[in-house]
């Protein structure tokens, strides 16, 4: 009897928790993204209308605004392609160090390790806010450039597209190389060996052997860059210009600068929709087709 | 030889990749110029307005006290989070729990502070509170968005270590709450400091969720340091940033030593 209540207590407990600040907030932006907006405060009107009889008072206008305006749709697209970006460049950057990690001994691995973890653990904000004093018209960069003679004059590296990337490629990376030296850290590194000896080449020994064998720690690392890149609000707010605009700007301006409540939650529910829904899918059918093939 | 040169230059290039921002952060930190990019000499000059900037200062002060709060109760709930998912068989809608307590991980943040936000305003609509946002509504988002890591890190504690040794106790008529308290929880010890330390340095650093949820008297450190570096440099926050860097890489220090000792 004791123990049931004790375990009742243990699930119940972050159960309340979560379900009372986790999934009412997400329902709530799903009711006023459904909501008629009005001027006013709360700017939108209640969806369940009492005065004239019970009458539920919805629209789905907020997400055919939304849909219908390229400034929008258009917004999104371009966090994808930033974040599809991103993600490729973290990976080529990432593999070969976390394979070089991997395949060092073990004291010299560790080591190497803590390295790449450590600045993840240092400030978020002030690792982007780095970026801004390197790419300054008199940073460091340009500094270099100018005296290599490669350019003659202050090149505009900060405020665009290209200094986001940067930003993002940087604050991002070691969430790349964690998984992928997670995976590559697993197996058998006798198996490369074996494939040289069979005659096949440094290429082949790569795309035949490496590379099939770390997909699922590029898998985990390709979602754990791609997903909060596209929610990115930080970086392109601080190292962007107004060359592109990206999702995250999009609806933070939505909601503090327009007021439009019903707009931004549609916003957010579209996001969550989009990006979040199929991941989470995509992640449970994946571990059942990893467990099916043993990887 | 040749391919062990390669290793060697990859390896290098990467850690200059990482580390070179940072020590650039550090070293103008040390500039006697207003001028952030223009060195005219050595100073400590920075780090004296610092500590004399008393906006920073309470700031700071308020971060602290949200970040040791909220790990605090992430660590709990995160705990049993891990606990009953690798422990307890029944658990009413499975699959809903294992969705509320995975998804803030891939949550952008954003959407998880207007969701937040929009619902402490309903909230107070309906029962008048809380009144206004502030401090403690800045705490209970952090708590549920760090439970999450938390919860990760215990699980794969758990499902590592030997359950013999619980049944072992068990069978040696220690009841529920004994082994519980005597065995499971000082096994998984390292992992939960590990956790406390990770859900710390993630309120710490906040600045999304946080700039969403608060209120009058309730500006955190990195909603500060934003509000100064958005447009520009600030000199003051190179000289923040040194401190900083160096703290929180005390903290991940820790964090390492705490999260492998299990293991060995």
């Amino acid at each position: 009897m004791k123990n049931k209540l004790f375990e009742k207590y243990f699930v119940f407990s972050p159960y309340f928790w979560l379900v009372l600040f986790f999934f009412i907030p997400l329902a709530i932006i799903f009711k006023i993204s459904i909501s008629v907006s009005e001027w006013g405060m709360p700017p939108y009107q209640d969806i369940f209308l009492f005065d004239n009889g019970f009458k539920i008072n919805t629209s789905f206008e907020n997400y055919v605004y939304i849909f219908s305006d390229y400034y929008y749709i258009g917004s999104f697209v371009n966090s994808l392609i930033l974040a599809l970006i991103s993600t490729i460049f973290c990976l080529v950057i990432g593999f070969p160090l976390a394979f070089y990690i991997a395949t060092s001994n073990i004291g010299l691995r560790n080591i190497l390790l803590v390295l790449v973890v450590i600045p993840f653990w240092s400030s978020f904000l002030l690792r982007v806010y780095a970026w801004k004093i390197i790419l300054q018209n008199n940073g460091i960069l340009n500094v270099i450039l100018l005296n290599l003679g490669i350019t003659s004059e202050p090149l505009q590296l900060l405020y665009n597209q290209y200094a986001v990337i940067m930003g993002i490629v940087y604050t991002y990376l070691p969430l790349m190389i964690l998984p992928l030296y997670g995976y590559l850290n697993k197996f058998d590194l006798n198996l490369i060996e074996a494939s040289k000896d069979l005659g096949l080449n440094r290429f082949k020994t790569f795309f035949k052997v490496i590379l099939p064998l770390s997909v699922p720690g590029i898998v985990a690392g390709s979602l754990l860059v791609f997903i909060p890149v596209v929610g990115e609000f930080i970086i392109p707010e601080m190292l962007g210009g107004s060359d592109r605009l990206y999702y995250g700007k999009i609806l933070w301006e939505e909601f503090f600068v327009n007021r439009n409540w019903p707009g931004a939650s549609a916003l957010a529910f579209s996001g969550i929709i989009i990006l979040v829904l199929p991941i989470v899918i995509f992640q449970i059918l994946y571990s059942r087709w990893s467990q099916k093939n043993e990887i | 030889m040749k391919s062990s040169l390669i290793k060697s230059i990859v390896i290098f290039l990467g850690l200059f990749y990482l580390y070179f921002p940072i020590l650039v952060l550090i070293f103008y930190s040390f500039n006697e110029n207003k001028r952030v990019m223009v060195w005219k000499g050595f100073s400590l000059r920075w780090y004296n307005e610092l500590f004399n900037n008393e906006q920073i200062i309470e700031a700071f002060i308020i971060s602290i006290k949200i970040a040791a709060l909220s790990a605090t109760f992430a660590t709990i709930l995160g705990v049993m989070i891990g606990y009953s998912l690798v422990r307890i068989r029944k658990i009413p809608f499975k699959s809903f729990y294992i969705f509320l307590s995975s998804t803030p991980l891939v949550l952008p943040e954003l959407i998880l502070g207007l969701s937040m936000l929009l619902f402490f305003i309903s909230l107070n609509n309906v029962i008048g509170f809380p009144s206004s946002r502030g401090q403690l509504t800045i705490f209970i988002s952090h708590v549920t968005f760090c439970i999450a890591f938390v919860a990760i890190i215990i699980q794969a504690r758990l499902t590592d270590f030997n359950k013999n040794i619980e049944e072992a106790a068990m069978d040696l008529g220690y009841n529920y709450t004994k082994v519980l308290y005597k065995i499971t929880l000082p096994i998984i010890l390292p992992s939960i400091i590990a956790g406390w330390l990770l859900a710390f340095t993630i309120s710490l650093d906040d600045l999304v969720v946080a700039s969403f949820t608060t209120g009058p008297g309730a500006n955190t450190l990195p909603i500060v340091v934003f509000s100064k570096v958005r447009l520009g440099l600030s000199p003051e926050v190179n000289a923040l940033s040194a401190i900083l860097m160096f703290a929180l890489i005390i903290i991940g220090l820790f964090y390492f030593y705490f999260n492998k000792k299990f293991k060995h």
